[in-house]
């Protein structure tokens, strides 16, 4: 009887993952204003194709995300990111 | 008197002297408050059939109408690709200061 009870498959996984809490990086590091004019930041902010990253994922708030966005959008008619890419990193 | 930054880019095909004659030519009206050259640089994405262009830094503080002349110049001039003239705001003043005094210690140091 022991062994079929330690058979039995779960069906769902067990460790469901446990739920990050997202914090906006810039509010908590204090950073106030980004630069477009370095690309090595934004890429954080950018996928593999060059498309920026949605505030789910990364986490940041509304009023900083409309910065990265507005940041990124200058540094791609600089030329110093591209607009669309197939292997960004 | 507003601080503005400006970005713009050269054609690579320029020699040395047409470069520094054209960088000049930008500057008078306006009170330079710093410049740097960010030299030769590989572009993103190819600009009129080029893929690689002289980028220039500078920032100064200016009226609106001298911005707007500058802009006039920089349609104007065919050397020119592109550039992107931008207003700082107080946050963004007080990066460019870090940022000054940052390249300043730093090229002491060098």
């Amino acid at each position: 009887m022991a062994e079929q009870t330690s058979e039995i498959r779960y069906l769902a996984p067990q460790t469901t993952d446990v739920k990050k809490k997202k914090y906006c990086r810039f509010k908590k590091a204090g950073i106030k204003y980004i630069d477009y004019k370095d690309p090595e930041f934004l890429k954080r902010f950018l996928n593999e194709q060059g498309k920026l990253l949605p505030r789910r994922i990364t986490g940041t708030s509304l009023k900083f995300q409309r910065r990265v966005a507005q940041a990124v959008k200058r540094a791609r008619h600089l030329a110093l990111l591209p607009y669309v890419t197939d292997m960004m990193k | 008197m507003n601080q503005y930054e400006t970005v713009f880019i050269l054609t690579p095909v320029l020699s040395d002297v047409q470069m520094k004659e054209a960088v000049e030519k930008f500057k008078e009206g306006a009170e330079i408050v710093n410049e740097e050259n960010w030299g030769m640089r590989k572009l993103a994405y190819p600009i009129e059939k080029k893929s690689t262009g002289f980028y220039e830094f500078i920032e100064f503080n200016a009226e609106p109408s001298v911005v707007e002349k500058l802009e006039v110049n920089f349609r104007r001039d065919e050397r020119v690709i592109r550039f992107l003239t931008t207003k700082q705001d107080k946050y963004a003043a007080e990066y460019a200061a870090k940022r000054r005094s940052l390249r300043q210690s730093k090229s002491e140091e060098a």
